[in-house]
């Protein structure tokens, strides 16, 4: 059990210290690397907690349910395999983080760069430590967001956020295949558990679907190991902080492909297949990296393209996977780690100190520097794979599986000159990294004069080197025993030991690394010169980059192809795009419903009333005139609109539904409002458009009547049948049996508006709130149109005096309503929960009341006597509204659980008391301010007008007189 | 009953349909409140038309559910007559603002060509 909880604190632990280092000042440099340094320890400790029964062979396990139902678990899952990559990503996190402390200047926003540090390990952890597929998937794309954020951390500059967005582009793409992968590998196998996947090889390699697999698996481990052709963004992704290229693109991040591709042996790997695409694209990353290399000029972007060799090394390795090749690709993966995450430590030391990384410029460093030259120049043997130092043993063990025999095919033959081929680049680009920039003649020019840096920046980089050199020394005694485990856990318990020896005797594969060195100190002796002269990159090569076809070809796919399709099917236009919309919406409707609109036999019919239709003989009219005259016409079209609308709230009352109809009613008096001080704001009615004869026009206009035509057919159709079918009991039932027991109201509708479903109520009144707050907003910053801002005819001269006249009764009784209509808003309020009324329908009633003051005289007059605060009104009631929700939790039920109760008052007698009352108080008050803010902001607009008109005129006369 | 109803539905609908196809802002703003009212009733009347049983019941006891009308679809109407309101609102606006800040009433922002 103690086991289970310290694997879950060993995942969740970066994560914390993430979050903790996020919520630090700006400048705690020190604490940041403080909590981080901790985390990491904390993590270390646990693994040595865990590491006897790891020894014993078990494995151990953990998880906690997440989506059972998809067979996505939280399980985390450790065997000697992850237990050895955990405790190298836990311990060179904290040497970077020691480095980090000293390498970030006094400006760098310290927080994020930990924070994003250690998420990114936590992400690696999950991903090395996951039991299941899926969730594997999730923290391996999580590693790439993270690396994308470590790499843009200088986003000031254009190469970093370049850099980062390659690096994402191409890991999560990749990350998207592997998800494919992992969704068919899960099928295949029948459980998303890396167990059950891993013990089910033979299954999934007589699959049909395994080249498939493979391939989209092997899409995924290349981009993120960058392998070629998706090794360009590695090199890019030195814009990064050294700190932050020490870790990723040495030890942890790059290493996630091999180690994936090192895990799915059982289950990918022993195909010719697999041999050929993953040894192949090892070998020829190894090959094209180590001569990349060897002509860069830049210091980072050389060790750059030699990670991407020893990548594409370890990938061969994998793909040979034999026992012994897989115990050398773990052992090779821990080798690299240590060496290059030092050489990058080091390389960032002489950028600091003098304020270059370019080899050109940089020599004889080591009469400066001499306790980092000696230790760059330890690490660098190591990468040549000089003898006593890791570095070699692990690629004498790559040599002698390359010699050996496994499969007899091209590829297999050729495995030996290949691999010492690569091996001779390899030598010669360490050897011009040590020979260019620490011996020499003195440094000239250089931005900073260099010297040895702090001792604490360079402790981690003695550490790493000290482990170099002890396991070159000692490898049996040191790592043999944990690279055995872990081999074995990835090979199964029958793995043979394999011990690690320094020395073998004069073998083929000592031969081989002879010969490298030999030839590789011939290479550098006869190129050293001409290539500090050439240009970034192989000869010839150099024009060819998978950096440009990538560019051109994202160019061409999120800027090119998407425009030239747009201008081809897109428009801007509306009319196009809503026909399009109905059109969608009738051709979907048809093909659900076509067949299925038969009327039932014994159909549910209520009795024909002729005043009925009548009524809607009238109501189909006023629509049809209100679509007729809309254009030319606009008030008539606002009349006729109404008309339609009261026949509806006719109907409303006419079949059960008082509450409707009284909502719809004062709804419509507010719309007609609205819409009425809004025409002011409209272009004066146009003469006739010539081209509206034309026979385009008319081609137009009769097509849209079709579609209208077929949709209103359409939609009758379905009306019908639906109406004359038998009503099957629905929850509606369940409604009317509760409502007065639980809800405490007899009036069903509100009570499912204000307590069985409030929360949707809640929802609804703040999207009117919203709805308020931008119309006041837009309004706000609105200019009328210049051609509207005059005052319109009907307020000028005989006209205005006459309007003055023959309103004045009207307005009277508009003023005196006013008292009216509150105590008719508070009576409909209060009578909601029991029979037709409630918030919504008093709310307007209270606006209403509000309007009409506005409309009895003028907005200056009214707002001189009244103050008028909707936005308060919203504020209050939405908080009301989510008060009482909340109040709710004090008694423990859930957000908006209502209580309801009736009772006894004297004199007044028995009455509901529910607090779905004051939910309903808080839906009166939000409509209330909502509507009177809209109406409001409309009305204010003649106002702003005539100030600015004004304002105009002022100018004018200033103008006037300053021009005599 | 029914027929009239469905028949006052699809006229309701096509008329609102057709507005909203036109290239004036108010022609569109017509279309949306006709067709909002279409789409009410299209809604109310999935409860199915009931004559004088409004969902309004007597003071305690158990009741039968078949001697009201269906409070739900009212209850969703009811919601969507305040959110056509909003949208009206929002949509008036716009139109006022699109209108000072290009001048035409049309509803790309400028005249067609065609």
């Amino acid at each position: 059990m103690i086991e289970q909880n310290l694997l879950l604190i060993l995942v969740t632990l970066p994560f914390l210290g993430a979050l903790v280092a996020a919520s630090l000042p700006v400048n705690a440099h020190n604490a940041a690397a403080a909590v981080s340094g901790l985390v990491l320890a904390g993590g270390l400790a646990i693994l040595a907690a865990l590491h006897p029964a790891i020894a014993e062979g078990q494995v151990l396990r953990a998880g906690l349910d997440w989506v059972p139902s998809l067979g996505l678990g939280l399980d985390i899952r450790l065997d000697g395999f992850s237990w050895l990559f955990v405790t190298l990503v836990a311990a060179i996190g904290g040497l970077v983080v020691i480095y980090a402390r000293y390498y970030l200047s006094k400006s760098d926003p310290v927080p994020r760069f930990y924070s994003f540090l250690m998420a990114f390990t936590g992400a690696m952890m999950g991903m090395l430590l996951s039991g299941n597929i899926l969730l594997l998937v999730v923290f391996w794309e999580l590693t790439s967001i993270l690396s994308f954020l470590l790499v843009g951390y200088w986003h000031q500059t254009p190469a970093a956020r370049d850099g980062a967005r390659t690096a994402l582009v191409v890991t999560a793409a990749g990350g998207l295949c592997l998800l494919a992968a992992m969704l068919l590998l899960g099928r295949i196998a029948g459980s998303y558990d890396l167990d059950r996947v891993l013990a089910s090889g033979d299954l999934i390699r007589a699959h049909g679907a395994y080249p498939l697999v493979l391939g989209l698996f092997l899409l995924g481990a290349f981009t993120k190991s960058a392998q070629v052709p998706f090794h360009f963004w590695l090199p890019g992704a030195m814009a990064a902080p050294t700190p932050v290229s020490a870790y990723l693109h040495s030890a942890t991040m790059v290493k996630a492909g091999v180690f994936l591709l090192v895990r799915f042996t059982p289950a990918l790997g022993g195909t010719e297949l697999w041999f050929y695409a993953v040894t192949g694209i090892g070998m020829l990353t190894l090959i094209v990296g180590s001569i990349v290399a060897l002509f860069r000029h830049d210091l980072k972007g050389l060790l750059a393209y030699s990670t991407i060799s020893h990548l594409g090394l370890i990938t061969a390795l994998a793909g040979i996977g034999s026992s012994g090749a897989i115990l050398a690709a773990i052992f090779h993966i821990a080798n690299h780690a240590v060496f290059k995450a030092s050489l990058f430590m080091a390389a960032g030391i002489i950028d600091h100190e003098s304020g270059t990384r370019d080899m050109r410029r940089l020599s004889g460093l080591m009469r400066l520097m001499p306790v980092t030259g000696t230790l760059a120049i330890v690490a660098a043997a190591a990468m040549a794979g000089g003898p006593l130092l890791n570095g070699f043993l692990s690629k004498e063990m790559f040599f002698a599986e390359a010699v050996d025999w496994h499969n007899g095919t091209w590829l297999d033959d050729m495995l030996p000159y290949l691999a010492t081929f690569a091996s001779v680049f390899s030598v010669a680009y360490s050897l011009r990294f040590i020979a260019t920039v620490f011996f020499g003649p003195p440094p000239v020019d250089l931005p900073k004069v260099p010297h040895e840096p702090q001792p604490w920046m360079r402790r981690p980089v003695e550490l790493l080197v000290a482990v170099c050199l002890v396991v070159g020394i000692l490898p049996g005694l040191t790592l043999g025993p944990t690279l055995n485990l872990a081999a074995r856990s990835v090979m199964g318990p029958d793995t043979p030991y394999t011990s690690i020896a320094i020395w073998h005797g004069i073998n083929a594969p000592l031969v081989m690394s002879m010969v490298a060195l030999a030839l590789g100190i011939l290479l550098y002796a006869l190129l050293g010169s001409r290539i500090a002269a050439g240009p970034e990159g192989p000869p010839l090569l150099h024009r060819i980059r998978a950096q440009k076809v990538y560019e051109r070809l994202l160019l061409r796919l999120s800027w090119t192809w998407p425009r030239r399709i747009y201008r081809i099917v897109g428009t801007e236009r509306l009319q196009p795009q809503l026909r399009l919309m109905v059109l969608l919406a009738l051709g979907a409707a048809t093909a659900v419903m076509w067949g299925h609109l038969a009327p039932v036999e014994r159909a549910r019919a209520t009795p024909v009333s002729v005043s009925f239709a009548l009524m809607w003989a009238v109501g189909v009219a006023c629509a049809v005139g209100a679509a007729w005259q809309a254009k030319y016409h606009r008030f008539a079209a606002l009349v006729l609109l109404g008309g339609a609308g009261l026949v509806t709230c006719l109907t409303f009352v006419w079949f059960s539904a008082p509450d409707l109809a009284v909502t719809q009613l004062l709804v419509e008096i507010v719309t007609t409002a609205l819409l009425l001080l809004g025409l002011r704001w409209l272009p004066k009615r146009r003469e006739e458009i010539a081209a509206d004869k034309l026979l385009p026009a008319r081609l137009r206009r009769g097509r849209d009547f079709i579609i209208a035509g077929v949709s209103g057919a359409g939609l009758a159709a379905l009306a019908y049948v639906v109406m004359t079918r038998p009503l099957i009991p629905n929850i509606g039932d369940w409604f009317l049996r509760n409502a007065y027991h639980e809800g405490g109201g007899t009036n069903v509708v509100n009570v499912i508006l204000v307590d069985f479903r409030a929360f949707d109520t809640f929802g609804e009144i703040t999207v009117l709130a919203v709805v308020g707050l931008t119309v006041y907003a837009l309004l706000r910053r609105f200019r009328p149109a210049s051609e509207s801002a005059s005052i319109p005819d009907e307020q000028r001269g005989e006209e205005a005096e006459a309007l003055q006249d023959y309103m004045f009764v009207p307005s009277v009784i508009m003023q005196w309503m006013f008292p009216a209509l509150i105590v008719m808003s508070a009576y409909l309020f209060f009578r909601g929960h029991d029979l037709p009324g409630g918030g919504f329908s008093a709310g307007v009633t209270l606006a209403i009341a509000f309007l009409l003051q506005y409309l009895a005289t003028n907005v200056r007059w009214i707002e001189m006597r009244l103050t008028v605060l909707p936005i308060r009104w919203m504020g209050a009631g939405l908080l009301v509204a989510g008060g009482t929700g909340m109040g709710a939790w004090l008694f423990g039920y859930p957000f908006l659980t209502a209580h309801a109760r009736y009772v006894e008052l004297p004199l007044v007698g028995k009455v509901p008391a529910a607090t779905a009352l004051l939910f309903d108080l808080g839906v009166y008050a939000l409509v209330m301010g909502a509507t009177v803010l809209m109406l409001i902001a409309i009305a204010h607009q003649t106002l702003r007008s005539a100030r600015l008109r004004e304002q105009d005129a002022e100018e004018k006369e200033t103008e006037r007189k300053e021009t005599p | 009953m029914e027929i009239v109803l469905s028949l006052a539905i699809g006229i309701l609908a096509a008329s609102g349909i057709w507005l909203l196809l036109r290239p004036r802002t108010f022609q569109v703003i017509v279309g949306l409140c006709l067709l909002s009212y279409s789409v009410n009733l299209f809604i109310f009347a999935m409860g199915r038309l009931t004559l004088a049983q409004p969902p309004i019941m007597p003071k305690g006891g158990f009741i039968d559910p078949a001697l009201y009308a269906d409070p739900l679809p009212q209850a969703l109407v009811l919601t969507a007559i305040v959110i056509s309101f909003a949208t009206t609102a929002l949509f008036l606006v716009v139109m006022m603002a699109s209108r000072g800040v290009t001048g035409t009433d049309h509803v790309d922002g400028k005249e067609s060509e065609e």
